[in-house]
């Protein structure tokens, strides 16, 4: 037993000794099994008896050990509060300086005041943050309590049934019984479900918000027991893990009183706060309880952090305490000599207490403590609860701007980091993710390739730029539908209205609505009664068909090959597959619309069995004879033509493409013709369709509900129910697939290799319903399945030789989805014959079984099984932009923020969404790094540096650069090139370990934006981490996936997006918001304005302070050192406190430098927080001295006056406080720049407020506040004309200067500020002529060309070939011609791929020419009459489309030659 | 954005929507003057500053230089008193000295005497909050918690009235004006009473309630340094006796200076004062009691009439006068600035 000390053991140790007649050796068999492994590491190990009596004793003794299930979230009990709060709040520096203000003026020698008024500010910030704990303690206290007293069924071995308890009653080894729709009360092993495969699901929304339904197993071997569970007779020890917070990993086994074992993993065990779904009874065992769940664990609290401005705050308070040290120096030296130089003790100099006098030195030293309490409000406490009191009323505003509410989602910003507002304004870089925070991770899919032949999908996409419409105004709809689908009203009449207008209600008003992210959500929602249905908008849902690919597919299905002269037979079947790997290939759940939550698992009954394949054939044929004449006429490639060159921008080049691809000469195409093949098609399709709609039994459940875990495969389920290939049911064994033809084919799943993020792929192994193969469906990303295609080099028949071609073109095709932005999946097939199979299947069983390395066992025999696929083909699933994300994009960036964009995505693809969201310009110079060599990073880094600098160099003396390239420079002024910079996981990870970060960072301050690709969590983080640290810059990252959480955590301002993808993002986060759009607001407007109040509000607490408290320094100068004070200690402890509290919290609350419009019309505004202008060390220096100025004139001007007079203390110090407080707030009205009545009344009122508790105070208290009496002192004051005379000048005088610099402070160079504030006051109109001005005059400052595109383009490119040269050294560019394919272009090598595109096109050309030609013999005449709107609505796209192509290929060729990217691949 | 907002709220009847309310002030569009500098502004502020500025400061220095004064230091013309009361053995030895002065000019109006000290921290911590309100209030209090220590009882305990550092130190010097009138000596009537502040005499400062005052101090000592106790402060007026008593209201109001003055008396104005002091020769009859060598103080004796504007500092005056000026050269520069620049688009 010589095993190190772990818990599981000590733990039994000290029951051995507590409990002398159970002694360990007893246990030992247990825990050490004869067969057991020696090397198990028992540090990790957690023992669960079941609680059914058999092992009753054992069971008592570990559940004593393991936590209830009673959570207690308080920090504090009715007992502990007072105490441990106070002990909590003492650890706050600032009021540890009041206690020890406190505890100073304790002491007679030294005190100044009373002891009840020093703790007097004291107290009421105690009593403040004690009841804001308070109330926050007992909304946890009764959260806790609803919790606890949630009811479950747990097993009573008594009653021998499950009997209803309390949450807070179920212990560890308690059975449970769950029915559908409850909330899981701990963590649970699942023992028995109700399901007949032993899968029970589950809801995960409470934990991480997916919607989506997760599926949990049985455990393994237990799942054998088909009979109703009976605790009763469950025997079994359960060993596990201790409780750990990783909700994805979990292990264990079960010991069976045989000695057997049983493993298993997360897979079976139901997390607290989950939600059971679909699932009527499920039991289990529970393992963890209370605190020791993962949920609870998970658990952490809110975030503390500290903003900007709050350390450079701390910076400055540091400042003050020296300050308050050379003031207190100054007090006790000068005391000291006062004291010393009397010979004798004047009547003045008081003795103590026993009439003893104190020698100079301690007097001195006394002095010195006694001026720390007196000038102790030098160091702004106050600052730091008005700081957060400004800051509750900032997040307040934030939260409530109705422009950062999603309607669509319900859901207002969320602020969960109360303290970091004003960072919020200074942002330098952001670093964003892609999927889901620029894009919408709406999966849509967009075109496919099957064979090599691309299909555009136009109508679809012409149907997506509808639905945007749709998205913004819902009246507009009905119009919308008459003239932008008429094709579709066509098409399917019947089924339209349900499947676009329906959906679209419902996915408004089921949306998920994740209710407070707070830690509420992890302890378990009881109120997720509307189950939402995940991924399935309307967008996703309904996919165009493209009609080509359609009809091949109807006649693939039909396999009527010799009606089909242009279709192969290879084609067919491989379009067939296509489909029915992508309805089969994935995990989704399907349910009915009806019930959204009822998995349909048992095919439907009315299966028509009376239909055989045969007769279906037989009944197409005969109908397709009728309509072929008709059908084949399709010319909807020129149709679509028309549509592609209107398309915007981004669409050009991937139109050119299917320009290219269709036809060549397609454009040229006359209208009538258009209109003819058009009509004609619709009429086509739709009898075709009716065709279908006859055979197809219409009493099917028509609109499933498909629920998978990503959003791109229930994309592709739609897109193949589409293509009417229906996924119908999926259970674990079996998926049933209707086809085309009605035919429902029930396919046996023999595998499932899950998709993971090493492999990139799943596959599914199915027996084939007819031809009883074994087949591997297998999907995933290009890189991978491309090259684990059949190796069809070595072969040389011609198949090999069309699939190489095949391969080819995919490949091609494929790059020009990513270069779209567009996400590519590949699908692949795989035929096994029966004896393989067997082999590997054996393989898998073993690896299954395996305990210990499982998951690499699991691995190796995926990867074994998918070899040597077959390509059937590729799809495109486009993953939108976000509404706005071009706009606030530009917005920032001429805020001066650089944008970083750090994904996991594939380097084209980001690239691409990069261009579209105008992340990068088509100007841009962009640099690719892609290495996995130090040296040559390194190389790489330096030379592009180089470069980039030369430019810049290059870019400043306009002489030298009229020395290099004369001839593109003749009037223009030198557009100073934006750089771009591209680089990937695996070459950031060589920067990191190589030590190469300076460089990398010296390359990015150059770049306009920077792209990190296929990077991971961790590289996100440290990306952050590193720019944070190094060029010691404002960060902020947004993402919305739980691959963000690090890097959201990293930065200084963390933005979750509460999207598609979970909450794991939003908990992370401080601000938690639905869109990226949503950013530009956030940080223009609020942030500037959060940054510039509270700055100008810290700035102004300091002088506040400062100005007052020296009013009682420089007293000392006058009596002696000695302490005293001229104001009433309660005047002077209400002055901070109420008389000029208000002003500058209502300022930093309310005060709008610049209007929200300018802020948003002007993003250089923004710049000024960015750089701290307001509050800097110059400023802070400027403001110091300023309030010494002030203080020394509300000083002295009183001082000249009553010198020499009759005045005595306290009517001397009455007017200073009256005139510092007129001055303070005078300084504060200066500094305001918005007065509303708020203001207004505050400002007043503090006045007033002060005069009135004055006149009352010095009137009743007499005798109240002992050694001092300003008795009637005030009431005197009031009646003497000198006193306002005095209170009128000295103000003036103080602020005067301020005044006089605010004046001129414009003059001479005026702020973007003060210019914003001009702006506004200008009327609307007139305004933004004025910003428009402002901003070009900006531009042409900034040197970024706006005019004469064409030269410039010219003049680029040469810069951009320039900058490429270098690079393409001959190994180099060899290397890279090699891995161009995947890796990235280069400059020169756009053409030779223009080339190939274009032969694609001749060859689609001749195809579609003839087509055509059919169609317009066929119905050319009837359709134009039909639809008196399609021309002209065909008109203004087709002026652009029906122009020479010429004129597009020139652009398109500019295009590709304006993005100049430099690759550099190695 | 009503329109939605409205038509959500409809909808999702269930659950109330979480759109924030579309009020001004939580879209932070309050209506707002926002104050923007501009020539016109900037230009009128400081020229009316700088007239009113100057326009008052010339009335205050004005006013401030019709007032007349007269201040003689007797400190030194009294050196061999000052010799006597350094040592304080000598207490009780009584010690006069007269000053004379020769008023050149009548002084018209109320007369004010006052007498002033230079060099005697009133103001310093200790000694400003060695004195008991509430005593003074006529209380009988326990002193011992006041913060008259060390002045509050003898060693025998007998409790000192009144107690604490100020009322021990008391100004005790007497002063009489004489004016010398052709060879005859006129004294000057001077009132004793109504130099404090009313509310000073009637409300802050009480003596305790009894039959007499004697009897009202029964069983309480003079302060050390006093020559008699409280109550024969002014034996002539039983209410100006004990606390109530000017001079000592008008001592127990702390300067806030070390240099300071006291009202002492005021010049009754009756027969030929009843316009002022008319020019002439006049002597001060000290009886000197108040020791200040050992502080290095000095004592002053100081006629002089009073302004509504106060007293003969005429710095308010040139304050004013100086800030008016500054504020309208200021304006000139500016308007200098603006016309230079006025062909740039300025910004004020």
């Amino acid at each position: 037993m010589a095993l190190s000390v772990d818990s599981a053991l000590y733990r039994w140790r000290r029951l051995g000794a507590e409990s002398p007649s159970q002694t360990l050796p007893e246990r030992a068999p247990l825990l050490f099994s004869a067969r057991g492994k020696p090397q198990l590491n028992l540090n990790k190990w957690r023992i669960v008896f079941p609680e059914n009596g058999r092992q009753w004793k054992d069971w008592k003794r570990a559940s004593t050990f393991y936590s209830g299930n009673r959570i207690q979230t308080t920090k504090y009990t009715w007992f502990t509060f007072l105490p441990q709060n106070l002990f909590e709040q003492f650890h706050r520096l600032g009021y540890l300086y009041f206690l020890f203000l406190v505890v100073l003026n304790g002491f007679p020698q030294v005190e100044v005041f009373h002891r009840e008024i020093t703790m007097l500010p004291l107290i009421v910030v105690l009593l403040a943050s004690m009841i804001k704990d308070a109330v926050e303690d007992c909304r946890k206290y009764r959260f806790d309590k609803m919790i606890n007293f949630s009811k479950t069924r747990i097993y009573d071995k008594e009653e021998r049934a499950y009997v209803e308890k309390c949450w807070k009653d179920v212990h560890v080894g308690d059975f449970v019984q769950l029915r559908c729709n409850e909330t899981i009360p701990a963590d649970i092993l699942l023992l028995y479900s109700s399901d007949q495969n032993g899968i029970c699901h589950l809801e995960t929304a409470n934990l991480d918000g997916e919607t989506n339904l997760k599926q949990r197993h049985v455990v393994m071997g237990f799942s054998s027991q088909n009979t109703l569970f009976e605790p009763e007779f469950f025997q079994n020890t359960i060993i596990c893990e201790m409780p750990n917070n990783d909700l994805n990993k979990f292990k264990g086994y079960m010991e069976q009183p045989n000695n057997e074992r049983i493993g298993f993993n997360i897979e079976s065990l139901l997390l607290r706060g989950c939600t059971i779904r679909n699932t009527e009874a499920a039991i289990g065992i529970v393992i963890y309880a209370g605190h020791e769940t993962k949920a609870m664990l998970n658990n952490n609290g809110p975030r503390y952090k500290r903003s900007k401005i709050e350390r450079r705050m701390n910076m400055d308070i540091f400042v003050c305490v020296g300050l308050l040290f050379v003031m207190c120096l100054v007090g006790s030296v000068g005391h000291g000599i006062w004291t010393g130089n009397f010979s004798e003790h004047p009547p003045y100099d008081v003795p103590d207490e026993n009439g003893n006098f104190l020698p100079p030195v301690l007097a001195g030293f006394y002095m010195f403590l006694t001026m720390i309490i007196l000038l102790q409000v030098l160091i702004p406490i106050s600052l730091y609860v008005s700081i957060e009191l400004v800051k509750l009323g900032q997040v307040f505003l934030i939260h409530n701007d109705i422009d950062l509410y999603d309607d669509e989602a319900d859901l207002p910003i969320q602020c969960r980091a109360l303290n970091i507002t004003e960072d919020l304004g200074q942002i330098q870089y952001i670093f964003s993710d892609k999927t889901g925070t620029l894009t919408e991770n709406k999966m849509v899919f967009r075109r496919c390739t099957v064979d090599g032949i691309e299909f555009s999908h136009q109508e679809n996409a012409r149907r997506l730029e509808s639905h945007k419409e749709l998205d913004l105004d819902d009246e507009d709809f009905a119009k919308l539908q008459h003239f932008s689908l008429p094709r579709m009203n066509i098409e399917r009449p019947a089924t339209y209205k349900q499947r676009t207008v329906r959906p679209l209600r419902r996915c408004q008003s089921a949306r998920a609505h994740f209710q407070g992210h707070t830690r509420n959500r992890s302890l378990g929602r009881r109120d997720s009664n509307q189950s939402q249905v995940a991924f399935s908008s309307t967008i996703e849902k309904d996919v165009t068909p493209d009609s080509r690919l359609l009809r091949r597919v109807r006649e693939a299905a039909l396999q009527t090959e010799n009606l089909s002269p242009f279709m192969h037979m290879k084609t067919s079947t491989s379009l067939t597959d296509f489909f029915l790997a992508l309805a089969i290939c994935n995990t989704v759940l399907v349910s009915t619309a009806t019930e959204p939550r009822q998995r349909v698992t048992v095919p439907p009954p009315i299966k028509p069995s009376g239909i055989t394949l045969e007769k279906i054939h037989q009944i197409f044929q005969r109908l397709k004879l009728a309509s072929l004449s008709q059908s084949f006429s399709s010319s909807q490639s020129s149709s679509d033509l028309g549509a592609s060159f209107s398309a915007k921008n981004t669409e050009e080049h991937l139109a050119a493409l299917d320009c290219c691809d269709n036809d060549d000469n397609c454009c040229a195409s006359s209208k009538g013709d258009e209109l003819q093949g058009k009509g004609s098609a619709g009429i086509g399709s739709a009898s075709l369709d009716e065709v279908f709609k006859s055979v197809t039994n219409g009493s099917l459940p028509t609109d499933f509900c498909y629920e998978a875990e990503s959003p791109d495969e229930a994309a592709l389920v739609y897109a193949a129910q589409a293509y009417s290939f229906t996924l119908v049911s999926r259970t674990p064994e079996q998926v049933t697939v209707r086809l085309p033809q009605g035919t429902l084919l029930t396919f046996d799943i023999l595998y499932t290799l899950g998709f993971d993020s090493v492999r990139k792929r799943m596959s599914v192994v199915v027996r084939h319903p007819l031809t009883k193969e074994i087949v591997v469906y297998t999907k995933g990303a290009d890189s991978v399945i491309m090259d684990l295609l059949e190796d069809s080099d070595k072969a040389d028949t011609s198949t090999a030789k069309r699939m190489k071609r095949i391969k080819e073109k995919t490949q091609k095709h494929l790059d020009y989805y990513a270069r779209d932005g567009l996400r590519t999946l590949c699908i692949a097939k795989k035929v096994l014959n029966e004896d393989d199979f067997q082999k590997w299947a054996n393989f898998r069983q073993e690896a299954e079984a395996a305990i210990d390395n499982r998951d690499e066992l699991l691995m190796e025999t995926a990867q074994h099984l998918e070899t040597k696929l077959t390509l059937l083909g590729a799809t495109g699933i486009e993953d939108r932009l976000q509404d706005g994300v071009p706009d606030t994009i530009e917005a920032l960036r001429e805020a001066g923020i650089q944008i970083w964009v750090l994904t996991g995505d594939k380097q084209e693809t980001a690239v691409n969404i990069a261009y579209s969201c105008k992340l990068l310009n088509q100007r841009d110079t962009v640099f690719t790094i892609n290495t996995e060599n130090k040296e040559t990073c390194e190389s790489l880094l330096n030379l592009t540096l180089e470069e980039v600098r030369k430019n810049y160099e290059v870019g400043k003396p306009r002489t030298k650069l009229f020395g290099i390239i004369p001839r593109y420079f003749s009037a223009s002024e030198p557009p100073s090139l934006e750089f771009g910079l591209v680089i990937d996981g695996r070459t950031l990870n060589i920067i990191f370990q190589g030590g190469l970060e300076k460089k990398f960072l010296a390359l990015t301050k150059h770049c306009r934006s920077v792209l990190c690709c296929r990077s991971t969590p961790l590289q996100k983080s440290m990306v952050v981490k590193l720019v944070r640290g190094q060029l010691k810059v404002m960060t902020l990252s947004i993402g919305d996936g739980a691959n963000d959480v690090s890097m959201i955590q990293a930065a200084d301002v963390g933005i979750g997006i509460s999207g598609q993808e979970g909450m794991q993002a939003v908990m992370a986060s401080d601000f938690a918001t639905t869109r990226f759009k949503h950013l530009k607001k956030l940080l223009l407007v609020h942030g500037h304005w959060c940054y510039a109040r509270l700055a100008k509000m810290v700035i102004y607490f300091f002088y506040k302070n400062v100005s007052y408290v020296s009013l009682l320094f420089w007293y000392q100068f006058f009596c002696g050192f000695s302490g005293s004070t001229m104001i009433d200690y309660w005047q002077m402890i209400f002055f901070n406190l109420f008389f000029t509290s208000m002003p500058p919290l209502l300022f930093g609350v309310l005060d709008r430098d610049v209007s929200a419009e300018t802020l948003l019309g002007l993003p250089e505004l923004y710049k000024n927080g960015q750089n701290s202008e307001i509050y800097k060390l110059s400023t802070f220096i400027i403001t110091m001295l300023d309030a010494f100025y002030q203080s020394l004139v509300c000083f002295f001007v009183p001082y000249l006056m009553y010198e020499d007079s009759d005045i005595d203390v306290f009517s001397f110090g009455n007017p200073i406080n009256t005139i510092s407080l007129l001055t303070i707030l005078l300084h504060q009205a200066l500094e305001m720049r918005t007065w509303t009545l708020f203001h207004l009344v505050t400002m007043i009122g503090s006045v007033v407020f002060y005069l009135v508790f004055s006149l009352i105070y010095n009137a009743t208290c007499m005798v109240c506040n002992p050694p001092t009496n300003p008795y009637w002192i005030m009431e005197k004051q009031l009646s003497d004309p000198t006193f306002y005379l005095l209170c009128t000048i000295t103000p003036v005088i103080a602020l005067l200067p301020r005044f006089f610099i605010l004046a001129l402070r414009g003059t001479f160079e005026a702020s973007l500020i003060l210019k914003a504030q001009q702006l506004d006051k200008l009327p609307k109109g007139q305004q933004d002529l004025e910003i428009q001005k402002l901003r070009s005059r900006k531009r042409t400052t900034s040197g970024v060309p706006v005019a004469s595109p064409a030269s410039n383009d010219d003049f680029e490119q040469n810069i951009s070939h320039l900058c490429v040269s270098p690079f393409l050294h001959p190994a180099a560019a060899a290397t890279s011609h090699g891995d161009t394919e995947s890796q990235g272009l280069s400059a020169p090598e756009v053409n030779p791929l223009r080339k190939q595109t274009l032969e694609e096109g001749y060859y689609f050309f001749n195809r579609w020419a003839e087509e055509e030609a059919t169609a317009t013999d066929s119905s050319g005449g009837p359709s134009s009459g039909h639809y008196p709107l399609v021309p002209s609505r065909v008109t203004s796209p087709g002026h652009h489309g029906g122009k020479p192509t010429k004129d597009n290929a020139n652009n398109f060729s500019h295009g590709s030659h304006r993005r100049s990217v430099s690759a550099v691949t190695l | 954005m009503k329109n939605k907002t409205n038509s959500l709220s409809q909808e999702g009847e269930a659950r109330p929507s979480r759109c924030p309310d579309n009020s001004a002030f939580k879209q932070q569009k309050l209506p707002a003057w926002k104050p923007q500098l501009n020539i016109a502004t900037v230009l009128s502020s400081f020229f009316l500053t700088g007239a009113f500025c100057l326009s008052a400061g010339v009335c205050l220095i004005l006013s401030a230089n019709s007032v007349r004064e007269i201040q003689i230091d007797y400190s030194d013309k009294c050196s061999d008193c000052s010799k006597l009361r350094e040592n304080s053995s000598n207490w009780n030895k009584e010690c006069n000295c007269s000053v004379n002065f020769t008023l050149k000019e009548d002084i018209l109006g109320d007369v004010f005497m006052y007498y002033g000290l230079q060099n005697f921290y009133q103001n310093h911590r200790r000694y400003m909050i060695s004195r008991s309100d509430a005593q003074l209030l006529g209380r009988n209090v326990n002193i011992q918690k006041s913060y008259c220590a060390p002045f509050t009882t003898y060693q025998n305990g007998t409790p000192m009235a009144p107690c604490g550092a100020i009322a021990n130190s008391m100004f005790n010097d007497t002063i009489d004006l004489f004016y010398n009138l052709n060879s005859s000596v006129i004294k000057v009537p001077l009132l004793k009473t109504g130099n404090s502040w009313w509310t000073d005499k009637n409300v802050k400062f009480r003596n305790p309630k009894s039959y007499n005052l004697s009897s009202a101090f029964a069983g309480t000592a003079r302060p050390p340094y006093w020559q008699k106790p409280v109550y024969l402060l002014d034996e002539e007026n039983e209410r100006n006796n004990g606390y109530v008593n000017d001079d000592f209201i008008v001592w127990m109001r702390v300067s806030a200076f070390a240099t300071f003055r006291n009202l002492y008396r005021r010049v009754r104005r009756v027969e030929q004062f009843a316009d002022g002091l008319p020019a002439g020769n006049y002597t001060f009859r000290i009886s000197y009691n108040f020791p200040v060598t050992k502080f290095k103080g000095r004592k002053h004796v100081i006629l002089s009439t009073v302004v509504w504007s106060g007293g003969s500092n005429p710095f308010l005056g040139i304050a004013y006068v100086v800030s008016g000026t500054a504020a309208t050269l200021t304006g000139f520069v500016i308007t200098a600035i603006h016309l230079t620049l006025r062909k740039k688009k300025t910004y004020f």
